[in-house]
């Protein structure tokens, strides 16, 4: 990593674990749960969110010294829903199937507070290299927690993941099917993203326990 | 018959927060006390029953395809709607920005209570998702877009008024450690979107969406017993939850 200084590249790995966007900062909640029933919807997810975060806190970070404080917000907004319009073309020019599950949620891509807190946090305040670096490490933070959420949800929930039937076939009864399991439907509902969730919160603070709040 | 249904639905079976997790964000970050929920939550109604109404107008008279009839005949074969992301986020932050300022002007003592709250919302999922529904369901009419704008703020205003109270409550229990603070907040909301499950069954008959819903669980007829008894566990866990509010 010749590119990368050791500080540069901490703004990468420090949102992967013990910053992470989701499960510490609190940001970029609502997509991350609506989602997650399908692998593959989430890793789609995460790469529309790489692509908005990175270019988004590049713009700003190089617009930083021209915008009037107190547009800042409107002028974030404009920002994102440009990036956010791309996004839904190319969605549904290429892959119109998953843009279709993914209905509303690419919209909401512009209000996700994910990207609204690092402009505030970060772009607004540090040069555009930084910037671009510490949006492709919030980005991928919050990749993490879909992709895992994801996985958990469409093996448990249907017994598949990327639709391939990795436990075998339900119908037919192969695979683990044949000892008499069974797929957990509930899994696949909504509420289910949500507990997944806080048992990896769960799980994380028991690992790190500098982490846990005194509430 | 047509407003009460899309009211109670609103509310209950499509709740913002628990049915589309929309507004999770503010939800999880202001629910610490219920006096300032309350705040928010209020705030969130009255911004919401501007702005759907308003999108609503905005998407009728100039995005939709077809909708710039009215200009004249050459103009109807225009079709806009890849702009609504842009026009329905620039509609909300300007008319929070003007509330606020209109608000600051001539109710000082309601800015004082909402004021901190107005520009978090610009940034709300809810109050765009809102819109974005609206949008996708086909509201027909503007005075059904007010009534979807002011009855989605108040499932959002009733989750975060809930929340909130059994967070201020669960203080006093003994959570282990690693869950305090957002892990429990996480894992209660979630008990409660279950409970709210249970008000899909209010409006069965007339509701066709949730209908679609069903159906595409239960994929395979392998499932119909999973789906049964997660049923189950749903109404028990809707009468654990009463309790525990109550």
């Amino acid at each position: 990593m010749g590119l990368l200084s050791k500080k540069d590249l901490k703004l990468i790995t420090d949102p992967l674990a013990d910053n992470n966007p989701i499960t510490i900062q609190v940001l970029g909640i609502c997509s991350a749960l609506a989602i997650t029933a399908e692998l593959k919807a989430s890793i789609v997810m995460s790469i529309a969110v790489l692509f908005v975060m990175g270019l988004g806190n590049l713009t700003i970070s190089l617009m930083r010294n021209i915008i009037p404080p107190k547009i800042r917000i409107i002028v974030q907004l404009i920002v994102v829903a440009t990036l956010v319009i791309i996004v839904d073309l190319v969605l549904k020019a290429f892959a119109y199937e998953l843009s279709k599950t993914l209905s509303v949620f690419v919209g909401l891509i512009i209000t996700n507070c994910i990207i609204m807190g690092r402009f505030e946090a970060f772009a607004l305040a540090n040069g555009p290299f930084r910037s671009f670096i510490d949006g492709i490490g919030n980005a991928l933070g919050y990749a993490v927690i879909l992709i895992i959420v994801g996985f958990f949800r469409e093996l448990l929930g249907s017994g598949t993941l990327l639709g391939f039937k990795v436990l075998g076939d339900p119908i037919e009864k192969t695979g683990v099917y044949a000892f008499g399991y069974e797929n957990n439907g509930f899994m696949l509902l909504a509420p289910m993203a949500l507990i997944t969730v806080g048992i990896i919160i769960w799980v994380q603070r028991s690992r790190n326990t500098s982490l846990i709040e005194d509430n | 018959m047509e407003h009460i249904e899309l009211f109670f639905k609103s509310i209950f079976v499509d709740n913002m927060v628990f049915a589309t997790f929309l507004g999770m964000c503010s939800y999880l970050a202001v629910s610490k006390k219920v006096s300032t929920a309350v705040g928010l939550g209020a705030a969130v109604i009255f911004v919401m029953a501007i702005t759907v109404p308003l999108n609503w107008l905005l998407d009728q008279y100039i995005l939709q395809e077809g909708a710039l009839k009215w200009l004249g005949e050459e103009y109807a074969t225009y079709d806009l709607s890849f702009l609504s992301f842009i026009m329905f986020i620039a509609t909300i932050a300007t008319m929070v920005q003007l509330v606020e300022i209109i608000v600051e002007k001539f109710a000082p003592a309601l800015y004082n209570s909402l004021g901190i709250f107005l520009p978090l919302i610009a940034v709300n999922c809810a109050i765009l998702g809102g819109s974005l529904f609206m949008q996708s369901r086909e509201i027909a009419s503007l005075d059904l877009a007010f009534n979807y704008g002011i009855s989605s703020g108040i499932g959002f205003f009733l989750a975060i008024l809930t929340i909130a109270a059994i967070r201020e409550k669960i203080r006093y229990s003994n959570v282990p450690a690693p869950l305090r603070g957002l892990g429990i907040t996480f894992i209660i909301t979630g008990l409660m979107a279950i409970g709210f499950m249970s008000f899909g069954g209010m409006l069965t008959g007339g509701d066709v969406e949730e209908i679609t819903e069903e159906t595409t669980i239960v994929s395979t007829p392998t499932e119909n017993n999973t789906i049964e008894v997660s049923k189950e566990e749903t109404i028990k866990l809707a009468n654990n939850e009463k309790e525990i509010i109550e």
